[in-house]
């Protein structure tokens, strides 16, 4: 499945200063639905280089980062049980608090 | 007129009288542009007031003269023409604009355009808030700031600003930190808060001190390259806590003083600040509340995106939420976030024994002596370009643990060409990376490794006073 995988707010020095990630996602061995889920522990295992505890806690992300599912907050379409579709753009963004 | 036309051929008596009759013209002249003045200005409205207050008393009712219709004075017409002419935001929306009061929580990055657009577009009272002084490494992008203020107060330099632009706003310095124990007192005053601060446990405090108020909060926030933007707890939309119940790990706090922030990207968060601020004040057009923008400086990108609404179960605003005011003055919001009320406090690691540390000082008696040493600065690439103490090795704290045979034959070479032992001394910006080394460095082969307390702040504060600070 072919997504865009976008990381703002500093959680793109975690994949080596790369904000924007073109990757293809097949869905675990056995299912044909790929869900959210699944794309943090591929993203975890596949994308992330360092302190993975900067980017996710048990199975959803860490407290702090907003998920954004074709520019919609996650919390409105299922969290981590969304299933995803081909093209979607997940975007991971840390929260800000400087001034 | 030219001085010889009045003083041409007329005696020392005639030049007396001549004066004299032109003193009282004059007198004449002044005490009617005193009546002109009086007629278009709105009674009350130049001062500038220190206790406090923010009533408007004064200002719902501007004295009029001559055009009456619309409710403005003929000078706040002349002043706010261009706004007048909008047809989505008039005579309606800049009267609505001129009886609201709206708070501004710090007068730093986001805090500057916030604060001058709101003087000049007329708002009837701004309050600014902030503890901080001006400091020369502020003025990159506190625009509001000059370099005149630096050193006194940032309340007190961003009235004096915009009062300069607009003296007919009520202008209320609070020249005090925002904190739990002040904050309802203060916020209560006014209509619209703006969130223009660089911390987080500031922000989860405004939002809480927000919902306890019911009063809308235009919340901003800029870091590097990168900013965000959302209304907060209005119109059925959420708040802070609704969309960040649980404080991120103080590890991802990042600051503009360890961080970096490039000065026109809070400039360009603040503004939109104000202008949402505006929109809410006026009641015009759609604001910013259960959506976020977000503004990417480098690609020149925002987004808007959707955002969750009001959580029926958050512990602030939810439907059996059991904050009250109590609750909240005696919330500890540092210990909450784990971080702390300032951008400039810093933190103060204690990884490793004293005998594995030197004073900046010692160190500088070593170098003095000519004792045989290396000295690793361990600091990112981009800050060892900034300044750094000679003769030091930049190995950045990430690369360290591949680089421990640089280090060796370093201290082997320095061994070798004085035909004694040489020393190896770790140095960073503040003395807490530097420790995190040493640390490493006893476990991997270098059980002699120290680090210099309080790092290059400490060189330059107690060595050499020319060495920059950053």
């Amino acid at each position: 499945m072919q997504l865009t995988l976008e990381f703002g707010g500093g959680l793109e020095l975690l994949c080596q200063s790369s904000k924007i990630h073109n990757v293809d996602v097949k869905p675990n061995p056995g299912e044909d639905k790929l869900t959210m889920r699944d794309l943090l522990a591929w993203v975890k295992s596949n994308l992330i280089k360092e302190r993975p505890e900067m980017f996710v806690k048990g199975d959803s992300v860490r407290p702090g980062v907003l998920v954004l599912i074709n520019d919609c907050d996650w919390e409105l379409c299922g969290s981590v049980d969304t299933e995803l579709e081909e093209k979607d753009v997940v975007v991971f963004i840390s929260t800000l608090h400087g001034g | 007129m030219d001085s010889k036309e009045i003083g041409g051929g007329l005696s020392g008596a005639d030049l007396l009288r001549e004066i004299e009759r032109l003193r009282a013209e004059k007198e004449e002249l002044e005490s009617r542009i005193h009546l002109l003045e009086a007629q278009i200005k709105p009674r009350g409205t130049a001062e500038k007031d220190k206790s406090g207050s923010c009533s408007l008393s004064s200002l719902s009712c501007p004295q009029m003269n001559g055009t009456t219709l619309s409710g403005l004075s003929p000078e706040m017409i002349h002043r706010y023409s261009r706004h007048l002419l909008l047809p989505d935001f008039g005579v309606e929306g800049q009267l609505k604009l001129s009886k609201s009061s709206i708070l501004v929580v710090g007068a730093g990055g986001l805090g500057s355009p916030v604060a001058m657009y709101l003087a000049a577009c007329g708002v009837g009272c701004l309050g600014i808030v902030d503890n901080d002084i001006v400091e020369l490494n502020n003025l990159h992008r506190q625009i509001i700031h000059t370099e005149a203020y630096v050193g006194q107060s940032k309340v007190k330099s961003a009235a004096s600003s915009c009062h300069a632009i607009n003296s007919s706003v009520k202008l209320v310095e609070h020249r005090e930190a925002l904190q739990a124990v002040n904050a309802l007192d203060i916020v209560s005053k006014y209509d619209i808060v703006v969130d223009a601060t660089d911390n987080l446990p500031s922000r989860y405090m405004i939002s809480d001190c927000c919902v306890l108020l019911d009063k809308p909060l235009v919340c901003g926030a800029a870091l590097g390259l990168e900013g965000q933007l959302t209304v907060y707890n209005y119109n059925g939309g959420p708040c802070y806590r609704c969309l960040f119940p649980t404080p991120p790990p103080s590890a991802a706090c990042q600051r503009c003083s360890d961080s970096g922030v490039l000065g026109v990207v809070p400039g360009v968060i603040g503004c939109l600040q104000a202008l949402e601020a505006i929109k809410v004040a006026s009641a015009v057009g759609e604001p910013l509340s259960g959506r976020m923008l977000l503004f990417d400086a480098l690609s020149s990108r925002t987004r808007t995106v959707k955002i969750r609404g009001r959580s029926p179960v958050c512990s602030i605003c939810g439907e059996n939420a059991a904050f009250t005011r109590e609750k909240f003055q005696s919330f500890d919001y540092e210990s909450f976030t784990q971080s702390p009320m300032s951008d400039r406090s810093s933190e103060k690691l204690n990884l490793i024994p004293e005998s594995s540390r030197i004073t900046s000082k010692e160190y500088n008696e070593i170098v003095n002596a000519g004792e045989p040493h290396i000295l690793v600065d361990v600091r990112p690439v981009h800050h060892f370009k900034i300044a750094a103490i000679p003769k030091s090795k930049n190995i950045p704290l990430s690369n360290l643990e591949d680089k421990l045979s640089t280090i060796d034959s370093a201290l082997k070479q320095a061994a070798q060409d004085s035909g004694k032992c040489a020393s190896l001394f770790v140095v960073c910006r503040r003395g807490n990376d530097s420790q995190r080394a040493v640390d490493y460095l006893s476990k991997n082969g270098f059980p002699l490794a120290k680090d210099i307390v309080g790092g290059l702040q400490s060189w330059s504060q107690f060595v050499d006073r020319t060495f920059p600070s950053y």
